[in-house]
């Protein structure tokens, strides 16, 4: 579709005297390579890629508004509503914040049991990113591979929530309920089969010549450009930033955790793509020793959830025999906790990178105010100076290489 | 990784008399910084190697009806290098625009246009504050404490025009606030109670 009216102000004339308008081209926002509703108005010469203007706000619900409404345990399922790829990572952030204003530990094992399945949206994450980045650039097969595994962490993701995407699992104060029996062993069996999938994924991609020659060098981002414009997780670290909060802001167990951070050198496309499955390598790890570390349910530190009554609710057997839990679950159900004032900025590191919740509370059981840091947000906005230059066919590689998703922009 | 009082320090050294009030809580810096020194602030924590925060995170505005300023523009900066963050507020009104970091950190430019689409603050010297979340041709500012949750208008598609329709909202059930807030104390925790017998809670709004 073209539109011609779109940048009157870049109107110039032509050496007859004639108005030369730029030639626009519309992209989405009902498009496959648009990764969701994202509009673009790509200002064009021959087919090289001058400016664009991304249009976002297509999915956009009024998130931070509909939260300043809802106690902070209704506010919760907002968080998988937002990158509905990776719901739990999410949550995380909320939870955190939550928890640094009140002041609340979590027992350990609901923290393992966190960065388990943290570790499993990441997962989650980037398969589907690489897969569908597969698919922009005609390889159809790894897509088909990948959704059969994602298929089965979001069966790990049901049995431990009771939902397949939104779980609204983490809550501030740990993890709603313990794992189910046989999880544990079956996320084990998961994990050693995943490897092998992950190779025979690089055999399909890595050494591929259509593959090769439609990312390298495209969309190309220097360190400086990718700290200026706000990147990251695996946006800056592809352009060779060794920046990870699980690293160097640690929450939860990572700070234990034995693992890599995977920096990539060039920060192009094919940069970008190598991270992420690295990353997906050292998830794994992660997984791995959590599964191995956690401590037992019947164990001194086998809370999944703070014993402290005013936040969380009480077992259901309890509230069978006991008034006061019967309240507790009575107020906590309707008036909600109240958090302390204050004011915190917490982010974890979510799949696609820093996601931050900036968290103000006046005292009361509502938060006064929720802002929703979103990493894709500030990638999407560099979009301009990255396919400037380019082809449009590499501005479609590129869009796919920046892991978008619009729950989470748009929010 | 720099220690709160070091970041304090830092800062103080680098704003100078450009902040107002440097504060620490929960571990995270804020400062209160004049508006009108809000680019030169941020361009002096970015180029002084003692603070080096080169990376702007996020730029929000918070509202305040009842203050005579009532906008909080909220910055939030990360150092990569120390590993630090620091929080930076300025305050504004309807009518007075901030000006504009985006020639400091080129980033600021969608989150100066979301704080104009929400808030209704406007940034000077920004080159291209159009509205970024909200519909084509939307009216208000919905993320003020004023404007409803329910809106003001709904859209439909009208087969009989073959095009969508904006018309105001129609409820059939009014919206309900359920007050839960009870007036006892018994639901908030040992620390929140101790606060509370200063100031009980949900009256009070949460001045800085």
């Amino acid at each position: 579709m073209m539109q011609d009216m779109e940048f009157p102000e870049r109107e110039t004339v032509g050496p007859d005297g004639k108005r030369v308008l730029p030639f626009t081209v519309n992209l989405g926002p009902q498009h496959p390579a648009a990764h969701g509703v994202l509009r673009m108005i790509l200002e064009m010469d021959g087919e090289i890629v001058e400016r664009a203007d991304p249009h976002i706000g297509l999915l956009h619900r009024g998130t931070e508004k509909l939260i300043e409404y809802k106690t902070y345990m209704q506010a919760l399922p907002y968080f998988d509503r937002l990158d509905y790829v990776a719901p739990m990572s999410q949550e995380h952030a909320f939870a955190l914040a939550v928890e640094k204003l009140l002041g609340l530990d979590v027992p350990l094992r609901g923290q393992y049991i966190r960065v388990l399945f943290a570790e499993i949206s990441r997962i989650l994450n980037h398969i589907l990113n690489i897969t569908t980045f597969a698919i922009d650039l005609g390889a159809v097969t790894p897509s088909l591979w990948g959704f059969e595994q994602r298929e089965v962490l979001m069966e790990f993701y049901e049995r431990a929530s009771g939902a397949r995407m939104h779980a609204n699992y983490f809550r501030p104060g740990g993890v709603h309920q313990d794992l189910p029996e046989g999880l544990e062993s079956d996320i084990a069996t998961w994990a050693a089969q995943f490897p092998q999938f992950l190779s025979d994924v690089e055999t399909l991609l890595n050494e591929n010549r259509i593959f090769r020659q439609r990312t390298v060098d495209i969309g190309t981002v220097t360190k400086d450009e990718a700290i200026a414009w706000g990147f990251s997780g695996p946006m800056l670290r592809a352009s060779g930033v060794a920046w990870d909060l699980r690293k160097s802001q640690p929450y939860d167990v990572y700070g234990r955790m034995d693992f890599d951070v995977p920096v990539g050198k060039t920060g192009d496309c094919y940069a970008r793509y190598l991270v992420r499955v690295e990353e997906m390598r050292q998830s794994l790890r992660i997984i791995n020793q959590c599964l191995k570390e956690m401590p037992a349910s019947d164990s001194k530190d086998g809370a999944v959830m703070t014993a402290d009554h005013k936040v969380a609710p009480p077992k259901r057997a309890d509230m069978k025999m006991s008034m006061e839990a019967m309240i507790h679950h009575f107020k906590l159900y309707s008036e909600g906790y109240h958090v302390p004032a204050g004011e915190t900025y917490t982010a974890v590191e979510a799949p696609k990178g820093e996601f931050g919740v900036y968290l103000i509370s006046d005292g009361s059981n509502k938060p006064y105010r929720c802002k929703i840091r979103a990493p894709a947000y500030a990638h999407l906005q560099g979009s301009d100076f990255m396919f400037r230059g380019h082809m449009l066919s590499d501005a479609v590689a590129t869009i796919g290489s920046l892991d978008i998703v619009f729950g989470e922009i748009d929010r | 990784m720099l220690s709160v009082e070091q970041i304090q320090d830092e800062v103080a050294r680098v704003l100078g008399d450009a902040a107002i009030d440097i504060t620490a809580e929960r571990g995270e810096v804020c400062v209160m910084i004049p508006r009108p020194r809000i680019a030169e602030a941020l361009q002096a924590l970015r180029d002084d190697a003692g603070t080096a925060m080169i990376q702007l995170v996020d730029i929000c505005g918070v509202d305040y009806p009842e203050r005579p300023e009532r906008f909080d523009v909220v910055y939030h900066l990360l150092s990569l290098r120390h590993n630090a963050r620091l929080r930076i507020k300025i305050q504004t009104d309807e009518a007075t625009p901030v000006p504009s970091v985006v020639g400091v950190h080129p980033c600021a430019g969608w989150f100066e246009r979301e704080a104009w689409d929400m808030y209704g603050i406007a940034f000077s010297g920004n080159p291209d504050l159009r509205r970024l979340l909200t519909d084509y041709g939307f009216e208000g500012h919905p993320l003020r404490k004023d404007f409803p949750l329910t809106g003001y208008v709904e859209m439909r598609y009208d087969n009989a025009e073959k095009r969508v329709v904006y018309e105001p909202v129609k409820l059939p059930q009014d919206f309900r606030n359920f007050d839960f807030l009870s007036p006892w104390e018994g639901m908030t925790d040992v620390n929140t109670r101790m606060a509370q017998e200063e100031k009980p809670a949900g009256v009070e709004g949460n001045k800085p």
